[in-house]
C-alpha cells in the first residue's frame, strides 16, 4: 500500500500550481474581484493544459487520467481561488460540445436544491440540471434549451462567483451516457477537493502572517493562543486531505459524503481562523481571507450539504 | 495514491488471519481488570504465542531480534488483531513500544542481548519512569537524582503515572546525573530492576476508579552504571530518538475498535427510540466520517513512514490531536444514546467514557501537541 502521491501525481500537482501561480497571481485575482466574469483567454489556456479534459480518454482528445488526478487539479484551483465553473467543466467535458476545450462554459445545477442555483449565469452558454429522480420521475441530466431558461440573478456573497436562482428550466431529453448518481457523487468530491485546497492555503496564509506581524515586541506566532489556532487549522486540513484522497481512490458514495463533510468543515473553519489571526486586517476587503471564507460557504451549500452527508453517514451505521 | 495492498501484503494478512482463527478460540478467559498478576500472566502468555508464531517485534529491526516488517505490514497486524478480538499489547506496551526500541537503537551489544529477547518472548515487563510530580509536560524539569558511587548510581526521587509498575521487572528511568548542566544535558537513561532495595510502588487510583498507574518512590536505590543506555548525561536525546514511536501507531487498533463501538451506538439508538432524534443521528453520522477519516489518515501517515524508511513523522501529533478529541466525542454521544443508563458506572461505554478523559492528557497533552505541530511542522517561532 502506498497512499502517498505517485511521482506523476506530484508532478501534475506542481505543474497545476505553477501554471496558476504564473497566470492567476494576486493582481489577476484582484482584477477578477472587480469584474467577476471568467477570463475566457485564461480558461482556454487552462483547458489546453488539460484542466477540463483531465479524465476524458486520450482517444477523445483528453488527458486520460482518473479521479485522483482530477481531485489534485481541483485542489490547486481551490488554493488559487480560481473563478469559473471548473467542476461542471470537468464533469461535462466530452458530454457537451466545446466544454473540454474551454470554448464554451457550462453550468451544472442540482435540481434537488432549493433554490436551484446556477453559477456564472451570464457566461454559461449551457445549463445542465441534475434531476436525481423521484417516484414517478426518472433521474436524468437535462440540458436546458439556452433561450428557454429563466434566471433571477442576485448579489452573490462570493465576489468571485456570480449566482442566479433558476426560475424556469424546461427540460429537453436527458443527456445520454451520463450516470446521474455518479455525476452527483463526483461533483461533491471535486467540490470537496476545492475546499481542501482552500483549507490548506488559509493555513499557510495564517502562518505567514503570524510570523511577520509583531505585537508586544514579538511575532504574534510566538504566542500560544495564535499558535494553537494555526495547529488546529493544520489538523483540519490534513484530516480532510486523507478523507478526500481516499474517496478519490475508492469513488465510494459514503467515502465521498464523509470527505465533503470534513472538507467543508476544514475550509469554512480554517478561513474563519485565518481571519481571526489576521485581526483587523482580516476584516478588510483588501485582504484575501474573506474570499476564501465566502467561496467556502458557497461550496458548502453545493453538492451534498452537511445535513445530507450526516444523515447518509448515520444511515450507513448498523444499517 | 493507492490503498490496495500488494500481493505480499495480502499474503501476510491471510497468514495472520489463519493463525488468529486457530489460536484465539483456545485462549483462556480475560482476567478481571483488578487482577494484576492475572493480567500480567495473560499479557505475557499472549506475547509468547506471538513470539512462537514469528509475530513478536514485527516492527523491530532484524538486528534487534525483530522481523523488520514494513510499516504497512505492521498496520495490517494491528488492524487484523483488533478485528479478530485478539488481546491488546497490555503490560508489554512499554517494553515493545519504547524501552525495547530505545535499547535497540542506543544500547550496546551486551545490553541488547540481555534485555531485548525477554521482551520479545514475553518474559519481562517494563514500565516507564519519566514523569514526576513537578515534571509533567515539562519533562526536562525532572529532579530524581543519580549520584555516581563506584560502579553504581545511587538514585533518590519519585516518579508518577507509571503504568504497570506493580507487575514490572524493569523500569526505564530518566534521572538527573548533572544538576549543574543545562536542563536537557544533565539527564541519563537507566534500566532499573523493580525489585531493587529502596523501590516503593504505591498504586494511584484514577477518576475511572481503576489503579492502572502508580507512584514510584526511590530511596537511595543502587543501579549498576552498566545499566545506563547511551552516554552519561545524554539521556534526553536517547529518549527522544524513539518517543515519537509511541505516537506513530499506538492508536491504530483503537480506531478500528471505535468504529465498532460507533456501529453499536447506532444499533442501541435504533432499539431504544433515540434514533428519531435528528440531532443525535447527525452527530453519529459526523462521527462516522471522523473515524473513517482517522483510519485514512493512519494509512497516509504509514505510507509516509514507509517512504522515509520507517521513521514516523510529526504526522503522529496531527493524528493524536484529532483522535483523542474524537474518542471523547464518541463516548459523549454514547451517553446521549444511553440516557439514564449513562449513570451506570459498570456499563462498558461509561467506563470507556471515563478512561477517554485521559486521552487529551497522556503521552503529550493536546496543548503540548499543538505546540509541536505549530513549531515543528508549521515553523512558528518558539515562545511562551
Amino acid at each position: 500500500m502506498d497512499f502517498q502521491l505517485t511521482d506523476d501525481q506530484a508532478a501534475l500537482r506542481d505543474g497545476a500550481r505553477d501554471l496558476l501561480t504564473g497566470r492567476f497571481g494576486p493582481e489577476r485575482l484582484r482584477a477578477a474581484v472587480g469584474a467577476p466574469v471568467p477570463d475566457r483567454g485564461l480558461w482556454r489556456e487552462l483547458a489546453a493544459a488539460g484542466f477540463l479534459a483531465v479524465r476524458l480518454p486520450e482517444a477523445a482528445g483528453g488527458v486520460g487520467l482518473g479521479l485522483p488526478e482530477a481531485v489534485l487539479v481541483c485542489e490547486e484551483a481551490g488554493r488559487a481561488l480560481l473563478p469559473g465553473p471548473l467542476v461542471a467543466g470537468q464533469l461535462l467535458a466530452g458530454a457537451v460540445d466545446g466544454v473540454a476545450t474551454g470554448e464554451r462554459l457550462a453550468a451544472l445545477c442540482d435540481g434537488a436544491a432549493d433554490p436551484v442555483l446556477c453559477e456564472f449565469p451570464d457566461a454559461c452558454a449551457e445549463v445542465v440540471v441534475l434531476d436525481r429522480g423521484a417516484p414517478g420521475r426518472a433521474a436524468g441530466a437535462y440540458r436546458c434549451a439556452p433561450g428557454a431558461v429563466t434566471r433571477a440573478p442576485f448579489a452573490s456573497v462570493d465576489p468571485l462567483t456570480p449566482l442566479a436562482r433558476l426560475t424556469g428550466y424546461p427540460r429537453t431529453a436527458p443527456l445520454p451516457a451520463l450516470d446521474v448518481p455518479r455525476l452527483y457523487r463526483e461533483a461533491a468530491l471535486l467540490t470537496a477537493a476545492e475546499q481542501l485546497g482552500s483549507a490548506a492555503r488559509t493555513v499557510e496564509a495564517a502562518v505567514a502572517y503570524a510570523r511577520q506581524r509583531t505585537q508586544f515586541g514579538a511575532p504574534i506566532g510566538s504566542f500560544q493562543a495564535v499558535k494553537h489556532l494555526c495547529a488546529g487549522m493544520l489538523v483540519r486540513a490534513e484530516l480532510a486531505r486523507a478523507a478526500v484522497y481516499a474517496a478519490a481512490v475508492t469513488g465510494d458514495a459514503l467515502d465521498i459524503a464523509g470527505a465533503k463533510l470534513l472538507a467543508d468543515e476544514a475550509a469554512v473553519r480554517n478561513a474563519r481562523d485565518c481571519l481571526q489571526v489576521h485581526g483587523g486586517m482580516g476584516f478588510t476587503w483588501e485582504a484575501e481571507v474573506h474570499l476564501h471564507l465566502k467561496r467556502a460557504w458557497l461550496r458548502a451549500e453545493r453538492w451534498c450539504r452537511a445535513r445530507e452527508a450526516e444523515e447518509r453517514l448515520a444511515d450507513a451505521l448498523a444499517g | 495514491m493507492d490503498l490496495a495492498c500488494t500481493e505480499e501484503e495480502e499474503d501476510f494478512r491471510a497468514g495472520l488471519r489463519a493463525w488468529l482463527a486457530k489460536v484465539l478460540p483456545a485462549l483462556p478467559p480475560k482476567p478481571a481488570a483488578t487482577d494484576w498478576p492475572g493480567r500480567r500472566a495473560y499479557d505475557t502468555a499472549w506475547q509468547r504465542m506471538l513470539y512462537d508464531a514469528g509475530y513478536a517485534g514485527l516492527h523491530w529491526p532484524v538486528a534487534a531480534g525483530g522481523r523488520g516488517a514494513t510499516p504497512t505490514q505492521h498496520l495490517i497486524f494491528l488492524e487484523e488483531t483488533e478485528r479478530a478480538g485478539a488481546p491488546y499489547v497490555g503490560a508489554n506496551f512499554v517494553g515493545l513500544l519504547h524501552a525495547g526500541p530505545t535499547i535497540a537503537a542506543e544500547g550496546t551489544a551486551a545490553q541488547r542481548a540481555r534485555w531485548l529477547p525477554p521482551i520479545l518472548r514475553g518474559e519481562e515487563i517494563w514500565c516507564q519512569g519519566f514523569s514526576e510530580p513537578d515534571a509533567g509536560s515539562d519533562l526536562a524539569a525532572l529532579r530524581t537524582r543519580a549520584v555516581r558511587d563506584g560502579d553504581d548510581y545511587v538514585v533518590t526521587g519519585s516518579k508518577i503515572w507509571t503504568s504497570h509498575a506493580e507487575v514490572a521487572d524493569w523500569c526505564e528511568l530518566l534521572v538527573r546525573t548533572d544538576p549543574a548542566a543545562p536542563r536537557h544535558r544533565g539527564i541519563s537513561w537507566l534500566a532499573m530492576p523493580m525489585d531493587a532495595p529502596g523501590v516503593t510502588v504505591r498504586p494511584l487510583r484514577t477518576l475511572a476508579g481503576s489503579a492502572e498507574f502508580a507512584e514510584v518512590f526511590l530511596d537511595e536505590v543502587r543501579i549498576p552504571a552498566a545499566h545506563r543506555v547511551g552516554a552519561e548525561h545524554d539521556g534526553w536525546r536517547v529518549t527522544m530518538v524513539t518517543l515519537s514511536f509511541e505516537r506513530g501507531t499506538a492508536f491504530v487498533g483503537e480506531v478500528v475498535a471505535c468504529r465498532r463501538v460507533l456501529a453499536g451506538l447506532a444499533r442501541a439508538a435504533r432499539a431504544n427510540g433515540r434514533w428519531d432524534d435528528a440531532v443525535l443521528r447527525r452527530r453519529l453520522g459526523r462521527l462516522n466520517a471522523e473515524f473513517a477519516a482517522l483510519w485514512r489518515l493512519t494509512q497516509w501517515n504509514v505510507s509516509a513512514a514507509q517512504r522515509s524508511g520507517g521513521v514516523p513523522g510529526a504526522g503522529g501529533s496531527v493524528f493524536k490531536l484529532r483522535y483523542s478529541h474524537a474518542r471523547q466525542e464518541l463516548y459523549d454521544a454514547a451517553a446521549e444514546v444511553l440516557g439514564g443508563d449513562a449513570l451506570d458506572a459498570d456499563h462498558p461505554w461509561v467506563a470507556d467514557r471515563l478512561s477517554a478523559l485521559s486521552y487529551t492528557i497522556a503521552a503529550g497533552t493536546s496543548q503540548i501537541q499543538r505546540n509541536i505541530v505549530a513549531e515543528r511542522i508549521l515553523g512558528l517561532p518558539k515562545g511562551r
